[in-house]
Formats: C-alpha cells, structure tokens, sequence
C-alpha cells in the first residue's frame, strides 16, 4: 500500500527544451501529416514560431521531467502495479519547438478503492513556457492494482 | 478546410470520425521512443507476463493523441481548451483505434462561444477512451 504521507509532494521542477526533432518523430509515430507538426517551413509560413506541439504533449513533459520508475520509487511502488487511469489537460497557450518548458509536479491525492485493492494517486502538473505564462495544466490519475 | 462556427453547429452532431491502422509493435516501440513514455509493458513481452497479462498491451495515451488528432483535424488546436481522457479498457496489438465524437452542448461564457463534446476511442471488441473537450468557436 502508498502511505498517504506522500500527498501534497512537490517534486523538483525540471526545464525541459522542446525539440524539433522529437515532435517531427512524434508526429511520424502517430501518422499524422498537417504541416504545422511536420514541416518547420509550413509552421514557419502559418505564422509560428516553430512546429507547434500536439495536444498531449503535456503529458510527455511530465514524464520527460520525472521518468515513470523514479516518480514510482518515490511511492515505494513497482512498475508492474501500474495502469494509466485519467489524463485530462486544460490548455492555455501553444508549446513549440524550441521553448523551454518548466515541469511542476505535486501529489495531490492517494485514493484507496475496492477496499485497497487499488490506490489512485493524482497528480497536478502545471507547465509555464520561458516567457513565464502557463501554457497547460494537467491532472493524471495513476492507478495501482495491489493484487 | 471549413472551419465550423458556433452557429452551424448543434447539440448531437457527430464530427469527422478518425479510424487507425492496427496498432502493431512497431507502432509501440515508436510510441514509447517518441512519447518518452518507456514503460517496458508496451514494448517488452517477458515484462508483461510478469505482470500478469498475456501480451504487450497499447500505451493509453497513443489512443488519446489519435483522439486528439481528430479534434485538430476538425478545428485549429488553439481552439482547445480542455480534453479530458478516462481509460476504461486496454488496447491489444493488432487492434484498430475508432474514435469519435458528438456535440452535447453549446454555451457561452466571458463573451466567448463555446461547444462541449463526448468523445470515444473504440477497438473492435471494447470502448477504451471516454473522453471530453471544450472547444472555443467564432
């Protein structure tokens, strides 16, 4: 079981470059073809300053900032246990290729279900872009099976 | 490309549906190096034994950026606001990813117009995404 010592945790924030080639190769993995994700031309001719981000980019952040085994050790949990519950993502502001992305991250719940069974622990995760204007917000709901 | 306005939309209108190609391993082991999300139960046979299932399962959020890609496919991405995924079932390999989504309410708030949806990703046997978006519209 995830002691719930662990809610109201607030991991290091980390600042993370975002790079025109990981968006170029995502976009490749995900089939997608509209220029202003692939072409840094077409994103350059529509206006923008770089490829732009696609919407769940956030969530790669997050875990870019904290890969899933470290986030899980700090729980004293194992990677096996885990199932991706919610994910949900309020936007505020694009993400391109070539900002730099400040990840904040906090335990804001640990919820017990099917009398322990299963632990959801929610997590926060706020993203604020150099220029210091928050671009997203997001929370995730990581689920654990304990049997 | 029309864009839709608020006007020429109402409640229980389906938008332009997106079905995948099956999801292979490659697609997974792509998925998990461009996502960044390198969670062995995606791409690693023995690990997924280990924890009880009988494959390799899909990332979740491979289904949510394909959700995704229908919304940015039917309005610019700067008109979402907010998308909210819950996974409700697991995506096998070789499983096709249907999404889709309907309108099921149109408001207005701040001077801004905007339309709700319900959104769904589907494989053949199961729903695997109940999703919402808030979409903003002139």
């Amino acid at each position: 079981m995830i002691d719930k010592k662990h809610i109201g945790y607030n991991f290091t924030p980390v600042t993370i470059t975002v790079e025109e080639g990981r968006l170029k190769f995502l976009a490749k993995t995900l089939g997608e073809t509209k220029g202003i994700y692939t072409d840094p031309d077409a994103a350059k001719a529509a206006g923008l300053p770089g490829l732009l981000a696609p919407p769940t980019f956030p969530f790669m952040l997050e875990i870019d900032a904290l890969d899933l085994v470290d986030f899980i050790s700090v729980l004293g949990e194992t990677l096996e246990k885990l199932l991706h519950g919610e994910e949900n993502f309020n936007y505020y502001a694009p993400i391109y290729a070539g900002d730099s992305i400040t990840v904040r991250k906090k335990i804001t719940d640990i919820i017990d279900k099917k009398g322990g069974a299963l632990q959801f622990v929610i997590s926060d995760n706020s993203f604020t872009n150099q220029h210091g204007i928050i671009v997203a917000d997001t929370r995730t709901n990581y689920v654990f099976r304990h049997q | 490309m029309t864009q839709p306005t608020f006007n020429s939309l109402n409640v229980g209108d389906e938008i332009p549906a997106l079905t995948t190609p099956s999801v292979s391993r490659h697609t997974l082991a792509l998925y998990c190096g461009a996502s960044g999300d390198h969670n062995p139960i995606h791409v690693d046979l023995d690990f997924a034994k280990s924890s009880g299932l009988d494959d390799v399962i899909a990332h979740g959020m491979l289904s949510a950026a394909y959700l995704a890609q229908m919304l940015t496919n039917w309005v610019p991405q700067s008109a979402l606001r907010s998308f909210n995924n819950r996974f409700t079932a697991m995506t096998q390999i070789g499983d096709t990813v249907s999404c889709s989504g309907k309108i099921v309410e149109k408001f207005e708030k701040d001077g801004e117009k905007f339309v709700r949806l319900e959104l769904y990703t589907n494989t053949p046997e199961t729903q695997t995404i109940a999703a919402e978006a808030v979409v903003v519209l002139a």
